[in-house]
């Protein structure tokens, strides 16, 4: 599904984000990504949702090589990506269902199909009684199910989830990642960037560590 | 998977545009006193070139009633006999160009000049009297205009009885040229207002754009197309331009209101029957439709520069 072939992304002043990166993350897998602050997590998801194009190599999603989509085409592609960031990046003044609702209206869906799909995908993580509530009104874990809502309405076969549980407590981050577990269990691939290692250690999942750019380890998962 | 843009049913599309078309009207209702400033600058920047057209319409209509009246006076040799005056006379009023011919007597004349000038005693102290029998001619409405009077000026100065024939046109055409000149103005006005109307629109759009920087990157992010995130921009350069347009022709409908009571008052002084007329639905739909015109581009032009600036980080 994910492919990194010799990826390598230098930003302007010559800083590796990304050196010579090698993976391949089968359809279906749910894939935790480590390393310390400015080890490249986050450059290789941008890579992935085509937030930035990488400097050498070949990034395939889907069969697609990322580098020969146009600019007038990244929308289509991201709507294939469902992301989730560490801020939730919510729009404060719409409601919940506005929110999650975006990538539809975006999609251009009927009328009737949002309200369907944007209720069960708020009933998923369990917010569907929030629905007229303002995001601002919501707790840290509530507005960050809003964003995972959001990002999985549109049911894209690629989720990137950024530090999801960065500031969430140790209960919260273990409800988001169980969510995470029940959207795999239905065939959604996963990449999700976190440096709680003591929360996916024992999830039994595959674990790739970056390290100044560099690809350290692939840890197989158990499951 | 393939990235082919995916279609879109016409009723959805429709549907969608008149949500974001909507949307963009509720969410300048939101602010109305920054909406209404907006609205009023290019309402009065409009009104300006639209009045000034009306009023210039208003005073070309006056001097169209001049122009029908262009006359001839054909002034006779002062030997012509009684007689012949008369055959002439006769002879021009069976002239195919001619609405009307009227004799006037010299003595008559004379008589007149006297009891108007003040001139009474010295025109005593002559001997005979010196003015000529005139003929005052006036040629049919299509025969009035400058250069067919001019022909029918020619023709009657070959006559044998005719000494010279005077056709006072040269303020007729200077009029015209002075309305010719105003009618430039007014257009060079509407442009260089228009390109304000232009640069309004496009600056109050930027401000928006930096205001929404967060919901653009969003909107990126979750998939928007650039054409998705320009539309409520556009639509709110529609709204401007429009409302603006409607704004301008309150302003001068307003003005002329005004101005009539005065105007009537002055033409009755002149014994006219002018009045002073209000917009016409031409000069309406093109006041409405360049207005709106102007605010979409306006907006087109804002959008196309700032929307590409904004990513998503």
């Amino acid at each position: 599904m994910i492919h990194f072939e010799n990826v390598t992304k230098r930003y302007p002043g010559g800083y590796e984000g990304l050196s010579n990166a090698n993976f391949h993350i089968t359809p279906g897998e749910m894939v935790f990504l480590t390393g310390h602050s400015g080890a490249g997590k986050s450059t290789l998801l941008r890579l992935i949702g085509l937030l930035e194009r990488c400097t050498r190599g070949q990034v395939r999603v889907g069969g697609r090589n990322l580098a020969k989509i146009k600019r007038s085409q990244i929308p289509y592609h991201r709507r294939e990506v469902g992301m989730i960031f560490q801020d939730h990046r919510l729009l404060h003044d719409r409601t919940v269902f506005d929110n999650v609702a975006m990538p539809l209206v975006v999609a251009g869906l009927r009328h009737q199909e949002i309200g369907r799909r944007v209720r069960a995908s708020l009933d998923k993580v369990g917010l569907l009684n929030k629905e007229r509530a303002y995001p601002i009104t919501l707790s840290g874990g509530e507005q960050q199910r809003v964003g995972i809502a959001r990002a999985v309405v549109s049911k894209p076969p690629v989720v990137l989830a950024d530090e999801p549980t960065g500031n969430l407590d140790p209960a919260l981050s273990q409800e988001i990642m169980d969510l995470f577990s029940q959207f795999n269990q239905v065939g959604v691939t996963l990449l999700i960037a976190t440096h709680d290692l003591d929360l996916i250690s024992n999830m039994g999942r595959r674990i790739l560590t970056l390290s100044h750019g560099r690809l350290k380890r692939d840890i197989a998962g158990s499951t | 998977m393939s990235l082919s843009k995916p279609r879109l049913h016409l009723d959805t599309w429709v549907l969608r545009h008149l949500q974001v078309a909507l949307a963009s009207l509720g969410r300048l209702c939101r602010t109305p006193l920054a909406t209404l400033m907006t609205t009023a600058v290019i309402g009065i920047a409009l009104a300006l070139p639209t009045g000034m057209h009306i009023a210039l319409s208003n005073i070309q209509q006056l001097a169209g009633g001049w122009d029908g009246a262009a006359t001839l006076s054909l002034f006779l040799k002062q030997d012509v006999s009684e007689e012949q005056i008369i055959k002439l006379t006769n002879r021009l009023s069976k002239h195919p160009q001619l609405a009307e011919v009227q004799l006037i007597n010299p003595d008559l004349a004379l008589d007149e000049f006297q009891r108007l000038s003040g001139f009474k005693g010295a025109l005593k102290a002559l001997d005979r009297n010196p003015l000529p029998t005139v003929l005052i001619i006036e040629p049919l409405q299509e025969y009035s205009t400058p250069e067919a009077a001019e022909q029918l000026m020619k023709a009657f100065n070959q006559l044998a009885e005719v000494d010279f024939t005077q056709l006072d046109l040269q303020w007729v055409r200077r009029f015209h040229a002075i309305t010719e000149i105003a009618q430039r103005g007014v257009m060079v006005i509407g442009l260089l207002l228009g390109l304000a109307v232009l640069l309004i629109v496009g600056n109050t759009i930027r401000l928006e754009i930096q205001n929404r920087k967060s919901e653009i990157e969003i909107t990126k992010l979750i998939g928007g197309t650039d054409a998705f995130i320009r539309r409520p921009f556009l639509y709110n350069g529609l709204w401007y331009g429009l409302s603006g347009g409607i704004l301008a022709w309150l302003l001068v409908t307003l003005s002329l209101w005004m101005l009539n009571g005065p105007v009537e008052r002055l033409a009755g002084l002149y014994r006219s029957e002018f009045d002073l007329s209000a917009i016409d639905f031409q000069t309406l739909g093109v006041l409405l439709l360049g207005s709106t015109l102007l605010g979409l581009f306006g907006s087109w032009i804002a959008v196309g520069r700032h929307l590409s600036d904004i990513e998503p980080s």
